[in-house]
């Protein structure tokens, strides 16, 4: 019996900041000072906070240290766990209170309005142990649905419990299943998508990493309903530490006989296998995945038939999305009223973002439906960091298109992005200031998808390099009016004529943001200005005459003697030899040097 | 897995370990006085009796954990009880076997064992 649980976060966010260091000498500190039989080190999945990584909570006290490093780790073992005096240094410091005593982690800005369903376990249990997760009700689920329920009750719950797809689309889940349990044939598979491919998305990689039993349950409740034996996860092979908690936890659920043959002695068989990607982004569309899964290059084809009639192997196939998996086991539990009471009327639940870009708390949330982009962005987010202003989110990554700060009320939901022109997308969440070229931004996505383009139908293969190609013009100073004009045009042209969601969704980036800000657009085309200063070609930098001093110490830092000046005179920048690397803004002490 | 009521042992099995992650925002705190006073005293096998007793009551809502020195040395191991409305009880000069009793006693039936606490136990009590 351990009187104390240390937790440490095992994610790849505090993995690549040493995490397993820390572990290491946890082990070893624990040990020397013999409290090893009284103290248990667990590595867990994400906590969110990833900002603050590497993370570590020790219980039952409920001590939130953050950004811990090895040294620290002898500080802790024998200040708080041999002593029980609690480092207040490495403390959370939202956590500290001013009287000198902590509060709870739930009370914290960044957790109060979270709401944890796909994530419930992420940062409790150890993932490479299925004991913890059956202590957490794990695989109850699986076992109500065995010897309780007919698969076309486990349908009607999911119909009635309005669960849509957390991959991007939302169609409904259980709509999904219906069609594939309609379609009789003698094979069927159950398969999940964690090919998960937007820039700076992470949802999907958490939950597998912190929680990879809550989608094995999952996939094997989605496999009796529509009476299917074998499931596949197809997963990127970026994501090793995923991957290698996916294998222990089916390698554990087969040696537990919850995969396998006759689980529950229902009669039911079904087990899992994992495919690795290569990384390309469109095998995260679900005709490209399955052709992959089959072993042949990933590209879509066209639908119909659609999955649920002819999917892999020519067979009928569900597919739904890790973060949709991990909600299942809880709503077979909790019931479809518990689900529909959280959220909003047509997007019941909850949904995981990974927030990034401009934002204090970089990291993992996890809110209900409706939330609205303001408290997302400010009290769970922290707010735009160095004083900046919020100018836009991101949502949907090359397939959204840009929430402008004048909508930051917006509630979140499905139907409410796609009105506004975004998309919820798998559930990347961008944030920029205004530091940020909204032209430049839709360059950057349409680089993506032009790179990630399989090449199989002409519009995305030609029309996005050709939308890029006009980017580059105007982002270049360039650009005319009517390549605006021309460009929007295409864009409409590339999503009614391509063949998969790839293209379709390509030129959102560029629409959301002209339909938003098509002032700084002109701004590049009619005045050659980047209003944000980020177009590198577009912008000059100059000394101004009052401000300068003359210690010439932007002179000798500038690479490339593009500035002259005497002691005590003037300084002067040569435009034509200035490679804008911004080095003289950096060092000036007097704030002379401004960009234009 | 043949039967729910397997899956159920195994839960109940592996709660204890798991449990303690969630007694954080516990009501009723035990604090054991764990600085260096206190181990030299023999303050370790009265904290980790106190762990071993509730888990295998499965009490809940419980919060067995530890706290520095309280200033009162001479009567190490010192062990609080903190229960929200109600007056903090101090033991003093704790054994694990004394342990037992307070768990019993006191966290299970409410009555404080009034003969290990420190208004029993003062220098001049008697």
């Amino acid at each position: 019996m351990f009187r104390s649980n240390v937790l440490v976060c095992g994610g790849t966010g505090c993995t690549s900041s040493n995490s397993e260091q820390i572990i290491e000498k946890l082990n070893e500190e624990i040990k020397a000072v013999g409290l090893e039989k009284e103290v248990n080190v667990i590595r867990t999945g994400c906590f969110g906070l990833c900002a603050l990584g590497p993370i570590m909570v020790v219980y039952p006290e409920g001590a939130f240290y953050s950004r811990v490093t090895v040294e620290d780790v002898k500080e802790i073992v024998g200040e708080h766990l041999l002593k029980g005096r609690i480092v207040k240094r490495l403390l959370y410091q939202e956590t500290v209170v001013d009287d000198n005593t902590t509060k709870s982690l739930n009370e914290t800005k960044f957790y109060a309005k979270q709401m944890r369903i796909a994530l419930r376990n992420c940062g409790v249990i150890n993932p490479e142990l299925i004991d913890e997760y059956i202590a957490q009700d794990g695989y109850a689920a699986l076992g109500k649905v065995l010897t309780e329920m007919t698969p076309q009750e486990v349908i009607d719950l999911m119909l009635a419990s309005g669960l849509r797809g957390r991959g991007g689309a939302g169609f409904p889940t259980g709509l999904k299943w219906k069609f594939a349990a309609a379609n009789p044939a003698d094979q069927k598979y159950a398969c999940c998508n964690a090919d998960e491919g937007d820039p700076g998305a992470f949802m999907d990689r958490s939950v597998l990493e912190g929680d990879p039993h809550s989608v094995l349950e999952a996939m094997a409740i989605a496999g009796y309903a529509i009476g299917a034996t074998q499931g596949y996860i197809y997963i990127r092979a970026e994501y090793p530490i995923a991957v290698k908690r996916l294998q222990i936890a089916i390698d554990q659920a087969r040696e537990y006989g919850l995969l396998g043959k006759n689980i529950f002695d229902s009669g039911f068989d079904f087990d899992i296998d994992i495919r690795l990607g290569a990384g390309a982004f469109v095998c995260g569309e679900e005709t490209a995945l399955m052709t992959s899964i089959e072993g042949k290059r990933g590209e879509p084809r066209v639908r119909p038939p659609f999955p649920a009639l002819k999917g892999l192997f020519g067979k009928p196939t569900v597919l739904n999305n890790v973060e949709t998996y991990a909600n299942i086991p809880q709503i077979i539990l909790k019931g479809a009223e518990w689900f529909k009471s959280i959220g909003t009327e047509k997007s019941p639940g909850t949904k995981v973002f990974a927030l990034g870009g401009k934002i204090t708390n970089t990291g993992l949330v996890e809110v209900p439906m409706g939330t609205t982009l303001r408290e997302v962005v400010e009290d769970i987010g922290g707010g735009v960091p160095g004083g900046h202003t919020f100018k836009a989110a991101q949502t949907g990554g090359p397939s959204g298109g840009c929430i402008p700060a004048k909508l930051i009320d917006t509630p979140i939901d499905y139907d409410n992005l796609l009105a506004i022109g975004s998309m919820m997308g798998s559930g990347g969440l961008i944030v920029m200031d205004e530091t940020t070229c909204m032209v430049d931004i839709a360059k950057f996505f349409l680089e993506f998808t032009v790179d990630e383009s399989c090449g199989k139908c002409t519009p995305c293969r030609v029309g996005t390099k050709r939308l890029l190609e006009i980017l580059n013009k105007i982002t270049s100073g360039n650009g005319t009016l009517e390549d605006i004009d021309k460009m929007e045009e295409l864009c409409y042209y590339i999503k009614e004529n391509s063949l998969c969601g790839l293209g379709q969704t390509a030129p959102n980036p560029v629409l959301s943001t002209l339909k938003y800000y098509r002032d700084e657009y002109e701004a590049h085309v009619v005045e050659h200005r980047c209003p944000a200063g980020a177009c590198k070609a577009l912008t000059n930098y100059t000394i101004e005459a009052d401000k300068c001093k003359g210690c010439t110490l932007c002179a000798r830092n500038c690479p490339v003697g593009a500035i002259s000046g005497a002691v005590k005179q003037l300084h002067v920048i040569d435009t034509n030899k200035c490679i804008k690397c911004g080095v003289c803004m950096e060092k000036c002490k007097f704030g002379a040097v401004v960009k234009k | 897995m043949k039967s729910l009521a397997e899956l159920q042992a195994i839960k109940e099995r592996a709660r204890a370990s798991v449990n303690i992650r969630e007694s954080a925002d516990a009501q009723t705190k035990v604090l054991v006085g764990m600085a260096t006073c206190g181990i030299a005293a023999g303050a370790r096998p009265v904290l980790n009796a106190f762990v071993e007793e509730v888990a295998k009551r499965n009490l809940q809502d419980i919060m067995v954990t530890q706290t520095g020195c309280i200033g009162i040395c001479q009567y190490e191991p010192v062990v609080e009880i903190v229960t929200p409305g109600q007056e903090k009880v101090t033991y003093v000069k704790m054994t694990a076997e004394k342990a037992l009793r307070v768990v019993n006693d006191h966290l299970v039936n409410g009555n404080v064992v009034s003969e290990y606490t420190i208004g029993a136990n003062a220098i001049g009590a008697k």
